[in-house]
């Protein structure tokens, strides 16, 4: 018989164990009253919250109202079904042995083009990754000597990213993605993997025949790897040294993507 | 302005200004002796020519590629188009750029007599459309005496859905919430864009479309919103770009009141090529001086690359090349909101302190600007109630130190598009702020020689610095260097170079004629310092 974890029941802690106090705020399309803190009763019922009360109403002009409601929630999880998530499946390097990895490997600098794709224009995710300056205390991509980076910028059309990661034969491909509006992130993220997909037809993987392609982005937490076409996609509070550690680990210690974070499968 | 609070010498800050106009010069000198396709048709645009082909794209557009093909653009396209006209069977521009299109016209460069009446003939069109600008200035200044002109700080509110027919209620409501002033972000795609989009639009990334339709279906909306609420709302869009004059001289057009409109902001953060950016950006500010819109600079942007500290200095420095840029353009310190951050690490000690000195230090420099003042986008980490405060505390920042123009900050910042409650409750906590702080401004006395002041002074002769620093070097290398924003811009790199002429010695632009010869005459009304 195989010993089975015990259940661990939980529920959200207020200010007593076990309480299930929650806090949430929304808008309803209604004018304030006590029929609108009614409806949002009701809908803290379908929600799970019970008892709950609206601590707060306020009229949003004519025609909507805002509420702040404090409410049990009935749910339990079982935090011991919970699986722990999957880590980082690779070292973090430090500077020194990413350039050595780079050179005894390939014998040549890395080659990484990054750019912000589509219509987004905020440069700021990608320029933290590559430029020297770099984010949170460590050096971009740009301080390695061993990695030849080209930064091509905001709203690079996807033709020309794809002309310059050929042009330059590039290692990998680098590509930052912050607007999310109508899910604009996702959407030029899938476009620019087919268009890598079409101008490396025969390729057997990343390293292989193509460039690795990596996605970065604060809102990339509702998606897969294989989803978008792509490599990998780093999210919020990324740091160069990660991102530097995952480009040698997928292209020079395990190219084959066996251990990789991300699925290694060609879409 | 009589007193430095910070112990500001005033010797100091003349030589800024002095080098500032040193490091601006040859850069004037470009935009007075080059053209662009896009000044180019503006004047089309002043003249009348509106609309698009089945495709969509502008006739003016067209009208300007046909006469660069064959004629060049050296010479701009007053006078190929306007002969083109008096010697044709085309009725008029729309006509004309119509057989254009299809390639069924000839341009040549008159000469003689046939020059003459051209000459006449562009210079009356253009004239036309410069007083159209001038009547609904005229418009603006007796709605404001009407209404009434709310009290500065004016609140700044966003709006970005993407679709105008959204952007319209959510922008009335955001009035009668009071909101002073209401933008309407544009479309992100459209910086690149080299036209400017045709009709009214429901599709945008990020923001909506700027059309000459929108701007007339918005203002039209917050002028019966102004009439409902008791005060002139004003409308802002952006003046950047590769369409910077076209969408300046429709904004003059349709009554718009401010412009985002800075030097630098195109070259360092779009990657437009500088010397575009530089001409075009002479010609939109010469139309905002006429038309009397009031300029919003870019400076915040830089702070949220580079370090709020660190790069104090360089927020001073581009709002010292804005004004100089401008002034010579013809725009007073009145039309000047330049624009500057509350962008330091809340981690830091004293980061409020430091915030309040360079807050201080913008308002003394520039007594008479009507300041732009942005809050934290950087250090919103998506914790929405420390968020709130942080706001807070912008707020009364631009409270302490007589900010002219407050944009409005959302907890939710770096999450998504303001909802309809974030927007209420981020006037809430304006309102509360303002109210409870009142005039604050007049008892914030910083101690001499204290902490602020010396902070003050010394961003002032880091500014000095790096400003002998531009003169030597030349402004086009220091923006090359990544001086401005951490982002490194060469002169002949970025989008919309090859848009780019010498003018050659018979140019002929009668819209930059008139903007130069002739001014409103209540150009240079100074408003009250704060």
């Amino acid at each position: 018989m195989t010993t089975a974890t015990p259940a661990q029941p939980i529920r959200p802690y207020g200010d007593t164990t076990g309480d299930g106090m929650v806090q949430v705020s929304f808008t309803l399309p209604v004018p304030h009253g006590r029929r609108a803190e009614a409806a949002a009763l009701q809908l803290a019922a379908a929600m799970g919250l019970q008892p709950a009360s609206v601590v707060h109403s306020k009229a949003m002009g004519p025609d909507f109202t805002f509420f702040i409601i404090y409410g049990r929630v009935r749910h339990v999880i079982d935090y011991a079904a919970i699986p722990e998530p999957e880590g980082r499946r690779y070292p973090l390097l430090t500077a020194s042995e990413v350039n050595l990895a780079i050179r005894s490997a390939l014998g040549r600098r890395l080659v990484v083009v990054g750019a912000c794709i589509g219509t987004d224009a905020h440069t700021v995710g990608i320029d933290a990754i590559l430029n020297v300056k770099g984010f949170a205390g460590e050096k971009g991509l740009e301080y390695y000597r061993e990695i030849h980076v080209i930064n091509m910028g905001a709203q690079v059309p996807v033709e020309d990213l794809v002309a310059r990661a050929v042009a330059e034969r590039a290692d990998a491909v680098l590509v930052s993605q912050v607007v999310t509006q109508r899910e604009a992130h996702l959407h030029n993220t899938r476009h620019m993997a087919q268009a890598f997909r079409r101008a490396y037809p025969d390729a057997q993987g990343p390293g292989r025949g193509r460039p690795l392609l990596v996605v970065g982005g604060p809102r990339f937490d509702t998606v897969t790897p294989d989803q978008l076409g792509v490599d990998a996609i780093f999210g919020k509070g990324t740091t160069p040294a990660e991102v530097a550690s995952y480009l040698v680990h997928a292209l020079i210690t395990d190219p084959a993507g066996t251990t990789g974070h991300d699925s290694g499968q060609e879409p | 302005m009589s007193l430095s609070k910070l112990g500001l010498d005033p010797q100091t800050v003349a030589r800024a200004r002095r080098l500032a106009a040193r490091a601006a010069e040859p850069i004037i000198e470009l935009a007075r002796t080059h053209t662009t396709v896009s000044v180019e048709r503006a004047l089309l645009r002043l003249a009348g020519l509106s609309g698009a082909d089945q495709a969509g794209m502008p006739w003016v557009n067209h009208l300007a590629e046909a006469v660069r093909a064959q004629v060049g653009l050296e010479h701009g396209v007053a006078l190929p188009v306007w002969d083109a006209l008096l010697n044709g069977p085309y009725g008029d521009l729309r006509a004309l750029a119509e057989a254009a299109a299809a390639g069924k016209a000839s341009f040549r460069l008159p000469a003689g007599e046939d020059a003459r009446a051209a000459r006449h003939a562009a210079h009356r069109a253009a004239a036309a459309g410069i007083a159209r600008i001038d009547a609904r200035r005229a418009e603006r200044e007796r709605l404001l005496a009407r209404l009434g002109d709310p009290p500065h700080p004016w609140i700044y509110l966003i709006v970005a859905t993407g679709d105008i027919y959204e952007d319209i209620p959510q922008a009335q409501a955001a009035a009668r919430e009071g909101a002073d002033v209401i933008a309407v972000i544009r479309s992100t795609g459209q910086s690149l864009m080299d036209y400017v989009p045709e009709g009214a639009t429901r599709e945008g990334y990020a923001g909506t479309y700027a059309t000459a339709e929108n701007f007339r279906l918005m203002r039209q909306a917050l002028d019966e919103v102004s009439a409902e609420v008791g005060r002139y709302v004003r409308l802002t869009n952006y003046a950047s770009g590769l369409c910077m004059p076209e969408i300046a001289t429709l904004a003059g057009l349709e009554r718009l009141d401010m412009m985002l409109n800075d030097c630098m902001y195109g070259i360092i953060f779009r990657d437009i090529n500088p010397r575009r950016t530089f001409i075009d950006q002479r010609f939109s500010r010469q139309i905002h001086a006429r038309a009397g819109i009031v300029i919003n600079t870019g400076e915040d942007n830089y702070l949220t690359t580079a370090d709020a500290v660190e790069a104090a200095c360089t927020v001073i420095v581009s709002q010292l090349l804005n004004e100089r840029f401008a002034h010579e353009a013809g725009l007073g310190d009145a039309q000047l909101g330049l624009g500057h951050a509350f962008e330091i690490d809340p981690s830091l000690p004293d980061s409020f302190r430091l915030e309040l000195a360079h807050a201080q230090l913008v308002r003394e420099l520039f007594p008479n600007a009507p300041l732009k003042y942005m809050p934290p986008t950087r250090h919103m980490t998506g914790n929405i109630f420390a968020g709130y405060l942080l706001d807070a505390f912008f707020n009364l920042a631009g409270m302490m130190t007589g900010q002219s123009i407050i944009l409005v900050g959302m907890m939710t910042e770096g999450i998504h598009t303001p909802w309809l409650a974030d927007r209420d409750l981020a006037l809430e906590n304006v309102r509360y702020v303002r109210t409870a702080a009142g005039k604050l401004a007049e008892d914030f006395q910083p101690r001499p020689d204290g902490f602020i002041a010396q902070r003050a002074r010394r961003v002032l002769a880091e500014s000095v610095e790096l400003l002998e620093r531009i003169c030597d070097d030349g402004l086009l290398k220091a923006i090359a260097d990544g001086t401005f924003g951490v982002t490194r811009r060469p002169p002949d790199g970025g989008k919309g170079g090859d848009g780019v002429a010498e003018r050659a010695d018979d140019y002929y632009n009668p819209a930059i004629d008139i903007l130069e010869s002739t001014r409103p005459a209540d150009r240079h009304d100074a408003e009250v310092p704060a």
